[in-house]
């Protein structure tokens, strides 16, 4: 990269054919993405609901504002959701996989949802209940896509091949913790601390 | 297309700077520095939860979502233009019923988010951001207004060139991508670190959309085709579930 912000551009060049590369989320999303029901995952009455919340920080360990997260996970019996409608409300007890949060100026997020039954590997090993993540912030080129783990699943938690798989100090940044309402879970997009991210795009 | 196979293990951040895709890391992107990630990415075992993602259905969209001149009580100032495409995935086929959402500045540059502090004018009229889902043939047809440059921080006399960001689900959590559409012929690419982030030139200008003359309206728009690729693993989709 260049210091002057002179980037030369060929204009004999065409575009090659294959997939559409990613950019930055920026930092003008918020009136166009996230909604006031996206992080409800699942209603207010379905059983066992929780606020899964926490920060969102940066290198210097200074709150995210810009950020948005999205979930995605499988229903308390481990399976998928593939009905339509991420908009409408998750009124009752319906649950619908799906969450998107904003973070506020400190950084803060956060979902109202239940643990997700465990789902194995495509090829049948047993896995860890998780929810992915993905997190979008001005300033990413492109997101960082993360599993969220829980730490009262000790057990299911010590045979999972990902949490398994990783240096065992960086495990726990994958684990959200269980606390009075729910469970928390911090992204450190950067640092010492740096969540661990995964590369599930395979392009 | 799928450079690598590998269903686990680590990567090095050699193999995580895919051609395709910007680095976290790019340090004329100041804003990047400190939201990169630095430590190698990880491949996990291939499982149903990153393979599927949320489906869309028409109670997801109002017809007049898709058409960004009609959120306001009168006409938008700027050029109205036609953005269409279609989205596909890396066998070429169609994906169909997929969200696509946009949001942009207004002609002048400015977008209407409070936070936004270029002084350029608010278009009470226009609010520049839109959704639409794709049809049987995966494409998807939004009207708005050509965006207009704006001026950012990033270095001395800064700015963006103009462009309208698109937000993809595909068919999988695998597959979604946030990008940035550009116009044909834009002064402003060579200084700017964002759309130059993509290092190979014949891949960062997919990102360029093509002037069409097929869908412009006489009298009312011009158009403008921009196609979309998504790739990475899926489950089987849907429509194909023995339905």
């Amino acid at each position: 990269m260049s210091t002057d912000f002179r980037y030369p551009q060929d204009d004999t060049v065409t575009a090659s054919e294959g997939l559409t590369p990613s950019q930055t989320i920026g930092p003008f999303f918020k009136f166009a993405l996230p909604y006031d029901l996206g992080s409800g995952v699942v209603g207010p009455d379905h059983p066992g609901a929780f606020r899964l919340y926490g920060q969102v920080l940066d290198g210097d360990g200074q709150p995210i504002p810009d950020s948005m997260l999205e979930i995605w996970q499988a229903d308390p019996n481990g399976d998928l959701v593939s009905t339509p409608g991420i908009y409408d409300e998750p009124g009752g007890d319906r649950f619908r996989g799906f969450g998107r949060c904003g973070t506020d100026e400190a950084g803060r997020y956060e979902f109202r949802t239940v643990k997700p039954g465990a789902v194995p590997t495509v090829d049948g090993h047993p896995q860890a209940p998780y929810v992915a993540m993905a997190v979008f912030a001005r300033g990413m080129l492109r997101q960082a896509v993360t599993r969220v783990y829980f730490d009262d699943e000790a057990e299911a938690n010590a045979a999972d091949p990902l949490l398994s798989s990783v240096e065992e100090e960086r495990r726990r940044t994958m684990i959200a913790n269980r606390v009075e309402d729910g469970y928390r879970f911090d992204v450190r997009v950067q640092g010492a601390d740096e969540t661990v991210f995964l590369d599930v795009f395979a392009r | 297309m799928h450079e690598h196979d590998v269903m686990s293990g680590v990567i090095t951040p050699e193999t995580a700077a895919r051609p395709l895709d910007p680095a976290y890391r790019v340090d004329d992107y100041r804003s990047s520095r400190l939201r990169s990630p630095r430590k190698a990415l990880i491949v996990p075992p291939a499982g149903l939860t990153e393979l599927t993602g949320p489906q869309f259905g028409s109670g997801d969209v109002r017809d007049t979502d898709a058409d960004l001149t009609m959120h306001g009580d009168g006409e938008p100032i700027g050029e109205r233009i036609i953005v269409h495409g279609t989205v596909t995935d890396d066998y070429g086929k169609p994906v169909r019923n997929s969200l696509i959402e946009i949001w942009q500045a207004n002609s002048a540059g400015r977008y209407i988010q409070k936070d936004d502090q270029h002084p350029a004018p608010l278009d009470p009229n226009f609010v520049g951001a839109g959704r639409c889902l794709t049809d049987d043939e995966g494409h998807y047809r939004f009207v708005s207004i050509k965006p207009g440059p704006y001026p950012w921080k990033n270095h001395d006399n800064a700015w963006r060139p103009a462009h309208i960001h698109l937000s993809l689900f595909g068919r999988a959590f695998t597959q979604r991508v946030v990008t940035q559409m550009y116009f044909p012929g834009d002064l402003l690419f060579f200084q700017d670190p964002i759309f130059n982030s993509i290092r190979d030139e014949p891949v960062r200008k997919r990102l360029i959309s093509s002037y069409d003359h097929s869908v412009s309206v006489p009298e009312w728009a011009t158009g403008y085709r921009f196609d979309i690729v998504v790739g990475g693993r899926s489950a089987t989709p849907v429509e194909d579930k023995g339905a």
